[in-house]
């Protein structure tokens, strides 16, 4: 297990003497249930965590765990009317958004808080002219601006995020574009309200394998120049590795392990994060015959087990893991997990309680 | 995670009054299974259909001037109330609407079902042809294709009619001509679409014929598309058979068409509104039923088709 | 573009031949047009005349040519049941009773279907999306010529608000213009609503709503622009419907226009002035999709640059 981890840091670009500041988003005991005709689907049960300035903070799991939810519940955009945010707070910037009344959280969204989607393809209006859309949404957030002023700034901001001509570029429909293009555009669209959090949900799935380090260098350089915060979701453990300062580890709706990415990857705690990890291939190792899988399926958001929910699939499993809910445990390193094997262990201090 | 119009298993441990048990039931006879549309597909259309000969309370041509106009069997207010051997009432030949419509049934069904299978395997065949052979082959059919959507239908048909004098062969013929563009044009783009996979290119190295790919390797794949369209048109084509027979261009009198007894009810609208209220009741519930079915299997087949 | 709407071009000039050789071998369906199509009680002169128009001693390539080049200049012959006027002077003078009474269902139906079925998109499963639902099933359930005598006896005989029939004043349009738009209200709210459930649920619909736009302009700019797309393309098809549904609603409420006008025709055999209607509807068919094709392109930046 280590020697991966040691993979991992050998083509790592962390950079350590990071200006990371205050905390820019503090999200307390999020809860958003779908409501569905069939019943209630508990999408993301009870999140905490925090993010600081100029951070990276990694989101990962398996497809279904509730990442993109989460993301979707932080700009207030989960799906009405079937989710429902049922309990939490989300502070940015010290306020607490979710107390905005809904027709404010424009003002809330591109400028505090901005998104880039998974797929390019299909995340650019295809009846509009890139300038256009970037145009309208400029307009927004410099209100003062004349049209002329907003197209220049829509050229600059294009510039910066890496588009060839950009004068030209403005011009044209999405479709003249290509897929790698197409994001650059959209990145572009996503911090042109300075955002202070800029949430990445999975930007590179989409992309070339090649295309795809381009970005990733590219959304680093921007968060160099402009301190944003980034919240990264991904299922690639080895692009958080490269991108992320922390990470949280989500399965079922809940964040089962969180930590600084250097302790995360050296000792994984809770028997899932070990597994997420054993699933990726290594360079290292000459001989695999087969790529380890997580057997088994998580379980459905709508009928959650009462005990622990990686219970059915853990190797590790107790009687005590399948009747109550773990708590969480943390170390000095602010490193924490919710597994009951952690129980005891002289390093880790029992932080919440269980069975919530 | 839950996402819409998948059926989750409902968690077992709800008692069978609880809310969700009853919408979950609510929504499997309406959404899951087209119960009620069926039923009234079948008591409207499919059984008077099959059994008006000896279930039909009269004769629906037989004219009893005695009993002319009388009202339906709830209406009793007037100086001629409805009786229960009449139900539905009687129109100004005295002949009973009831056995009338379940006779015309027959009518529609017949109709539109000889319709659809002509105007549907003419199109077919030629989507097939126009999709598979594509170039001028191709171009020549969907021209024709445009110009018989260009004209005016109801018009054309009046036009045939009057040239052919009207009859029940002329009415499915000229909806048969009306309805095969239709197909056409859905089936060349499907098999536009199947053409371009790979089982027809290795049909083709295997040295199969032109016929054989087209019959063995293509046509399968349309069927799905081909029985939603058909029952999709089921309710167009009643309501352009009634449609004709109102104008005097489908069915001649006196043969009890849907459209024919609207038609002859018109004229007494002011004082007997059952005359052509009851037989238009008739169409539209069949059609209704017709066109939720229609969208019920096209969920189920063949859900690209929703634009159409 | 100027690729596209020359090829768009071509193709209608092909379907107008398609629909003149129509119009033209259906006189002839049966032998001498003139046996079957010219009423009993015409003479023997106007045999005569009409044989001369229609050149029908000549081979049928020529008199196809030759009612082509008389379609083309408007000269479809006089009329038999209308003395002393030619057919296409007969459509010309229906010609304003339909336009008005199509004109104002296709307007009001538009301007109705398009909001319903928009908002009941946006506001899926609730009441509005029900009633929204509801009348989009029975517009296509309710035969329209049904539909308009109910509509008489109700609101005409047994509320007395409007005349039965006749073309007049304001209050002579209302019943027809509602039977008339009904199904063209049914089907374009259905085909708004889906394919704006369809958009609603785009990417590019959450990427504008990160952006932070006003809800309105997300629903009204971004959707509205994509979701026409597919209603308009259908657009044409209930314009002509409208026309030939025409033939119904003008019949059920005398209205004087187009539609009564080739009932009428059909009826007296008065093929002269059926040749012009068809024609005639067609033209302004393939025209009307014509300016939808090029109306799409303008729309739709992926067709107008390939």
């Amino acid at each position: 297990m280590t020697s991966q981890a040691d993979n991992y840091q050998a083509e790592n670009y962390y950079e350590p003497e990071k200006n990371i500041g205050e905390v820019v988003l503090d999200v307390r005991d999020l809860r958003t249930y779908l409501y569905t005709r069939w019943g209630i689907t508990k999408a993301v049960d009870g999140l905490n965590f925090q993010v600081r300035a100029g951070e990276t903070l990694g989101i990962v799991g398996e497809s279904g765990c509730g990442k993109s939810m989460t993301a979707l519940t932080l700009l207030r955009l989960a799906p009405k009317p079937a989710a429902r945010i049922v309990s939490g707070e989300i502070f940015l910037d010290g306020e607490n958004i979710l107390e905005r009344p809904e027709n404010e959280m424009r003002f809330v969204r591109g400028q505090k808080i901005s998104m880039i989607l998974q797929d390019p393809m299909t995340s650019l209006n295809p009846v509009f002219t890139i300038g256009n859309q970037m145009v309208e949404a400029l307009g927004m957030y410099y209100q003062e601006e004349q049209q002329r002023g907003l197209r220049d700034r829509a050229v600059d901001i294009l510039r910066r995020m890496g588009v060839a001509a950009p004068e030209r570029r403005v011009m044209d429909f999405p479709h003249q574009m290509s897929g790698g293009m197409k994001q650059r555009v959209v990145g572009a669209m996503a911090i042109a309200g300075t955002p202070r959090v800029l949430i990445c949900d999975e930007p590179t799935t989409a992309l070339d394998v090649t295309i795809q380090a381009q970005y990733l260098r590219l959304l680093k350089q921007v968060q160099a120049e402009s301190g944003v915060s980034i919240i990264f979701i991904t299922h690639d453990m080895g692009v958080v590795a490269k991108m992320c300062d922390r990470a949280l580890v989500m399965y079922a709706g809940r964040v089962v392990e969180q930590g600084d990415i250097r302790t995360l990857f050296k000792n994984p705690s809770h028997p899932y994060t070990k597994a997420l990890m054993a699933s990726v291939p290594s360079m290292e190792e000459k001989h695999v015959d087969k790529l380890y899988s997580i057997e088994g399926q998580p379980p459905a958001l709508f009928d959650l087990p009462v005990g622990c929910r990686f219970a059915n699939r853990c190797e590790f499993v107790t009687d005590k893991c399948i009747e109550t809910y773990p708590p969480s445990f943390a170390n000095e390193q602010g490193h924490s997990a919710d597994c009951w094997l952690l129980e005891g262990q002289s390093e880790w201090r029992q932080v919440t309680e269980a069975g919530v | 995670m839950a996402t819409e119009g998948t059926v989750l298993q409902l968690p077992q441990r709800l008692p069978w009054y609880s809310v969700a048990r009853l919408r979950h039931l609510t929504n499997l006879i309406f959404k899951e299974y087209p119960v009620v549309w069926l039923t009234i597909l079948f008591l409207v259309l499919i059984f008077p259909a099959l059994t008006a000969d000896f279930t039909a309370p009269h004769d629906p041509l037989k004219q009893q001037l005695s009993k002319r106009l009388t009202p339906p069997v709830w209406d009793q207010t007037g100086d001629k109330p409805g009786t229960w051997s009449n139900i539905l009432g009687t129109d100004k030949q005295g002949r009973d609407i009831l056995s009338r419509i379940m006779h015309g049934s027959r009518i529609s069904l017949m109709v539109s079902l000889s319709a659809l299978a002509i105007g549907g395997t003419i199109g077919t065949t030629l989507g097939l042809v126009s999709g598979y052979f594509g170039r001028w082959v191709d171009h020549l059919i969907m021209r024709v294709v445009d110009t018989f959507l260009a004209l005016p239908l109801i018009l054309m048909a009046l036009v045939i009619v009057a040239v052919f004098g009207p009859s029940f062969y002329t009415a499915i013929g000229v909806i048969s001509v009306l309805l095969w563009s239709r197909y056409t044009r859905q089936i060349r783009a499907e098999v536009l679409s199947i053409k371009a996979l790979d089982f027809v290119a290795r049909a083709r190295v295997a040295g199969c014929s032109n016929l054989r790919i087209i019959v063995k390797h293509v046509f399968p794949n349309v069927v799905n598309t081909l029985i939603v369209l058909a029952t999709l048109q089921v309710g167009t084509v009643i309501l352009l058979e009634a449609t004709l027979s109102f104008l005097g261009a489908g069915i001649p009198r006196p043969n009890p068409a849907w459209g024919v007894m609207v038609a002859d009810g018109r004229d007494h609208i002011a004082s007997a509104w059952w005359i052509a209220v009851m037989p238009g009741l008739a169409i539209m519930f069949v059609v209704l039923s017709m066109n939720m079915m229609g969208d019920w299997l096209r969920d189920k087949l063949d859900p690209k088709l929703r634009q159409v | 573009m100027q690729r596209y709407i020359i090829i768009r071009l071509i193709q209608s000039v092909f379907t107008l031949i398609g629909v003149s050789i129509i119009v033209f071998s259906l006189a002839r369906l049966s032998g001498n047009p003139l046996d079957v199509l010219l009423p009993d009680e015409a003479d023997d002169e106007t045999f005569i005349r009409i044989s001369e128009l229609w050149g029908l001693n000549d081979p049928w390539y020529i008199q196809y040519f030759t009612f082509v080049k008389n379609a083309s200049r408007g000269e479809f012959g006089p009329s038999f049941k209308w003395q002393g006027r030619t057919a296409m002077e007969l459509v010309i003078l229906h010609l304003p009773a339909t336009l008005q009474l199509a004109s104002i269902s296709i307007g009001v139906s538009v301007l109705l279907a398009v909001p319903i079925g928009v908002m009941s998109a946006v506001k899926k499963g609730t009441m509005l999306d029900t009633v929204g639902k509801l009348i989009a099933l029975l517009g296509q359930s309710l035969p329209s010529f049904w539909l308009a005598i109910v509509l008489i006896w109700i609101f005409a005989v047994q509320l007395g608000w409007f005349p039965t029939s006749g073309r007049g004043g304001f209050s002579n349009m209302v019943l027809p213009a509602v039977a008339l738009g009904w199904f063209s209200v049914a089907s374009f709210m259905r085909l708004t609503r889906s394919s704006m459930l369809n958009v609603l649920d785009s990417e590019y619909i959450k990427l504008a709503r990160i952006k932070g736009l006003p809800e309105w302009k997300v629903v009204w700019k971004h959707g509205l622009k994509n979701a026409a797309i597919p209603p308009l393309t259908v657009f044409g098809a209930i314009v002509v419907g409208q026309m030939t549904g025409s033939v119904t609603i003008e019949t059920v409420f005398a209205w004087p226009g187009v539609g009564l006008l080739a009932l009428q025709a059909v009826n007296a055999r008065d093929y002269q002035v059926i040749q012009a209607v068809t024609m005639f509807i067609s033209v302004l068919f393939i025209g009307m999709n014509l300016l939808i094709d090029i109306l799409y392109a303008y729309i739709d930046p992926r067709i107008r640059f390939n």
